[in-house]
């Protein structure tokens, strides 16, 4: 259905070209994941199936591309809009119209398809997607997840073969994921469409392949099935760490088999104390903030509803909850330049609130979900002069907490062309510089890869081992796993758990790690804890399909 | 379709409300009777209170009517202060006192006395201009503004696409805004004025420009824009044919509307006009293929609600002509309006949609879960 010949894309200015030489077929009807570290050309693989690598974003193209024995080279994106749907990483970027339904309409609109078979076409996606008590609603007042079917729904009224998803759960609670992959499954196995997937978080994916790509980022292309391409792949999900560590082939992707694998290990681990996920930097560990009744509503809409919440020195907890739980809500009004309808925040004594916002941040510092909203200068060095200058601390004060942040991030570069990770780092050194206390971020594993999420966990790790109380809000619970001291849980804008992070994460069925569900009901969380616990060395291979209970 | 069908609800078509809202600003516009006008206004007011839908847009005529006294009370305020020099015969209601102007503003007088006549003539005038306002006002409540886009030619859908992409893109700029200058606090810095300018700016004009790369890149992807290749022979053609036919019209409208120009530039140049419009919008629209997802039917009760409007514009310019004092009273010497039989009964059949269309759709089921502000919203990437 896809298949490139000899693909080589150089960007303009481009030293490197971002894919060299590929060859890749994917035939019809399959789940193709797409792997790899940021920067390794996912989306340029992807935008090239059509065309608008390099129509709309200009580059050179060697070689072929082709859909449906379609060639890119001669068929632009819009005329290829019959063939390939592609759904963008940010659904409502993409959406032209301002309602469900006619959004839904709008593809086919262009494709001029009669009025009979739009109006046949509308109501069976609305069907398909489990979208029809919302068709009237303005597409602004969707949820994450619901925006996402949208958005899948508007290029599936097209009648695609081929359905190109650029990290479609990246902003998604795990159950919303969950919901747009059964859906995104569902259209594979119903519909026969091909599906072609760019995920980093490839815990939720990577059991639906039929097959993988990955990219190792030097431009060249591996793929093949799934559990061989996992094998060596840089960018593995736990479950296949696990697995590799364990030795286990052929290589579990999905927890139901790991799970049959797992039975001589949880054997082992029978009487084996885990050792702690993330480790207990501080012995004392005092209370820095003290938040009590904390009341955030937007008209008619609570948010959040009376919480109570302390902050200890030294500890890392994590915000968890579905989109819309009040998580950043929380965190703002905490920050005190959010908004704040009732409730006292202590730091110290003092309420943030009452401060000015130059005070309030050498109590508590905030990193946004959008990082950027605060990087305005031309050169990293200059932002950091800034902060510096901001929080009347010493000169290239946060040029070293950068530098041991995120090492090697050159001073004349310009923020905007960081990858995410350095720029999550350059802001977090920013509100760093003021040495607040209370550290909070709202959402920081967005669009990081393994790598830069476990960097990230190191960092938070390490500004708690400094003293900081640190609270970060997040979907990622492999990155909660490896990062949190203390889970939070917020539903409705009330906190409904609160407590260690073994304790409320691992019966959870939508926040249990993948660790966790393997060997539940025991309480390890990460592949780390198995290592440091050395049971994996004497790992015995797979037993035999009948030998496994079901 | 049957009688049954016929009183469904749904909306009308909006090109149905247009024409009819555009027979009562033609009525509007033909007569100073403060009485014809009322009843406009009246009639106006009664359909718009039978048909609107429970939209955004359509709880705006409370502010067309507030925008008419506004207008009223400039005209009537304005003669007072500026419209002293009373001619023989006037009645005098109170002097003000005058203020003496720089020689270079010769021939412009402030205070002085104001006569009743001149008030009631400044009076009618205002109300003209008001209903005319409410009309259009009236228009804008009953159809839907974006579906009123959907019906533009072909030829013109790029036009359309631009103005509801704007629309949609508008609250998004405000939203980035709002959500920069949050973040701003957080870094302590609350500058105000030009330095402020740049830490906001950047950031926006960067998000907003990722957002129109990000929609521009989905919309051809999705299609728009296939196979729209004109040769630039026919573009310039129907570019011509249509800014051509748009000054005809405009100069049709005046025409028609100002009885003191010559008959020429009455109807003649606007069927002119229309004709040029309708070629160019023809020739530019065959290239195009595209279809409309539910388009607005066309049926009996727009005919109506059309004609219903025409029919008053063109019973009241026909009354005009025969008995031109009824529908302009004099104000000098002052008299009382009188309510001229033929434009009464012209502006009451006016009223007729009130009953024979079909109802506005009940209001959507509110929704479940009422959406969260844009400061609790969960991130959207905005930066890939």
């Amino acid at each position: 259905m896809i298949r490139f010949e000899h693909v080589t894309i150089t960007y303009p200015d481009a030293e490197q070209p971002t894919l060299r030489d590929v060859d890749l077929v994917v035939p019809a009807g399959e789940l193709c994941v797409v792997i790899g570290a940021t920067g390794s050309g996912k989306s340029t693989l992807l935008g090239a199936i059509n065309g608008l690598v390099p129509h709309f974003t200009g580059g050179r193209l060697q070689g072929r591309v082709s859909v449906d024995g379609r060639d890119t080279r001669t068929h632009p994106p819009r005329e290829l809009a019959d063939t390939v749907g592609v759904v963008t990483q940010d659904p409502l970027a993409g959406c032209v119209t301002d309602t469900l339904e006619e959004e839904l309409a709008y593809g086919m609109e262009q494709l001029a398809i009669a009025p009979p078979v739009m109006r046949k076409r509308v109501e069976e996606t609305l069907d398909l997607l489990g979208l029809s008590d919302l068709r009237y609603r303005a597409l602004h007042q969707l949820s994450a997840g619901q925006l996402q079917r949208v958005a899948i729904g508007a290029v599936l009224t097209a009648h695609p073969k081929v359905l190109v998803l650029d990290e479609p759960t990246s902003a998604l609670d795990p159950t919303a994921a969950e919901e747009v992959l059964a859906t995104i499954t569902r259209l594979v196995h119903d519909l026969g469409v091909t599906v072609v997937i760019a995920e980093h978080r490839l815990e939720r994916v990577v059991q639906y392949a039929d097959r993988v790509v990955y990219l190792p980022g030097d431009g060249t292309v591996e793929h093949g099935e799934p559990d061989q391409v996992l094998e060596r792949a840089a960018v593995a999900p736990p479950i296949v760490e696990l697995g590799r560590l364990a030795g286990w082939k052929p290589l579990p992707l999905s927890v139901r088999d790991a799970r049959r694998c797992a039975v001589a290990l949880t054997r082992d681990l029978e009487g084996v104390e885990p050792p702690p996920a993330v480790p207990q930097p501080l012995e004392a560990r005092p209370t820095v903030l003290h938040a009590r009744g904390i009341v955030v509503r937007y008209g008619a809409v609570v948010a959040v509803r009376d919480v109570d919440l302390d902050l200890h020195a030294g500890e890392v907890v994590a915000l968890m909850g579905r989109n819309g739980a009040g998580k950043s809500s929380l965190l703002w009004a905490l920050q005190g330049s959010g908004a704040r309808n009732g409730g006292r925040v202590d730091v110290d004594g003092r309420d943030p609130a009452d401060l000015a916002p130059a005070d309030a941040r050498r109590l508590v510092g905030l990193v946004p979900h959008t990082p950027s909203d605060l990087l305005y200068l031309d050169t990293v060095a200059q932002e950091l002069e800034r902060a510096d200058a901001e929080s009347a601390s010493a000169g290239g004060h946060s040029r070293a907490t950068l530098d041991r942040l995120a090492p090697g991030i050159p001073d004349e570069a310009h923020p905007r062309d960081l990858s995410e990770g350095q720029r999550l780092s350059l802001v977090l050194a920013i509100q760093l510089a003021a040495a607040p206390k209370v550290v909070l971020l709202d959402e920081p594993t967005r669009g990081l890869d393994y790598r830069a999420k476990h960097e990230l966990a190191l960092m938070l790790r390490e500004l708690a081992a400094l003293g900081h109380a640190v609270a970060v809000s997040t979907h990622d619970v492999e990155f909660v796993a490896t990062s949190a001291h203390r889970v939070v849980v917020l539903a409705e804008g009330e906190i409904v758990a609160d407590g260690d992070t073994a304790s409320v994460i691992v019966a959870s069925p939508a926040f249990a790690p993948q660790v966790a569900k393997i060997l539940a009901p025991r309480p390890w969380l990460t592949v780390e804890q198995l290592r440091i616990a050395g049971v994996l060395a004497g790992a015995t291979p797979r037993p035999a399909r009948s030998e496994v209970a079901p | 379709m049957s009688r049954a069908t016929r009183r469904l609800p749904r909306t009308l078509h909006p090109i149905a409300w247009w024409i009819w809202a555009i027979g009562l600003a033609v009525i509007a516009s033909r007569t100073t009777n403060p009485l014809l006008l009322g009843l406009v206004l009246v009639v106006a007011g009664v359909v718009v209170a039978a048909r609107r839908t429970e939209a955004p847009w359509a709880r705006a005529f409370k502010l067309y009517l507030l925008l008419g006294i506004v207008v009223i009370a400039f005209r009537v305020g304005f003669r007072v202060l500026l419209g002293g020099d009373v001619g023989a015969g006037e009645h005098v209601l109170f002097t003000m006192p005058r203020i003496p102007l720089p020689g270079f503003m010769a021939g412009v007088q402030l205070g002085g006395a104001v006569s009743a006549d001149s008030v009631v003539s400044a009076a009618y005038d205002g109300l003209r201009l008001a209903t005319l306002l409410c009309c259009i006002g009236a228009a804008n409540t009953l159809a839907n503004p974006k579906r009123a886009l959907r019906v533009l030619p072909a030829a013109l859908y790029e036009l359309g696409v631009t103005i509801t992409v704007a629309i949609t893109v508008a609250p998004q700029l405000v939203e980035s805004v709002q959500r920069v200058r949050r973040a701003r606090k957080l870094r302590g810095d609350t500058a105000r004025g030009r330095r402020a300018v740049r830490g906001i700016a950047m950031p926006v004009i960067h998000d907003a420009l990722d957002r129109s790369f990000q929609l521009a890149a989905a919309m051809d992807s999705r299609g728009y824009g296939r196979s729209g290749a004109v040769p630039t022979r026919v573009r310039r053609v129907t570019a011509v044919l249509l800014l051509a036919g748009l000054v005809g019209l405009c100069l049709g409208t005046y025409g028609l509307l100002d009885t003191t120009t010559p008959r020429v530039l009455g109807v003649p140049t606007l069927a002119f006009g229309i004709a040029l419009a309708a070629a160019g919008i023809v020739l530019g629209g065959r290239r195009v293929r595209r279809t409309r997802y539910r388009p607005d039917p066309w049926a009996r009760p727009e005919w109506c609600t059309a004609l219903s409007g025409i029919a008053a514009a063109v019973a009241t310019i026909a009354a005009g002509a025969h008995n031109a004092s009824a529908l302009n009273p004099s104000t000098f010497p002052l008299a009382w309006p009188t309510l001229p039989l033929l434009p009464t009964v012209a502006i009451l059949c006016a009223l007729l949609p009130a009953v024979i269309t079909p109802p506005p759709p009940l209001p959507t089921p509110s929704p479940t879960r009422p959406a969260p502000p844009p400061a609790a919203r969960e991130p959207v990437a905005a930066h890939a």
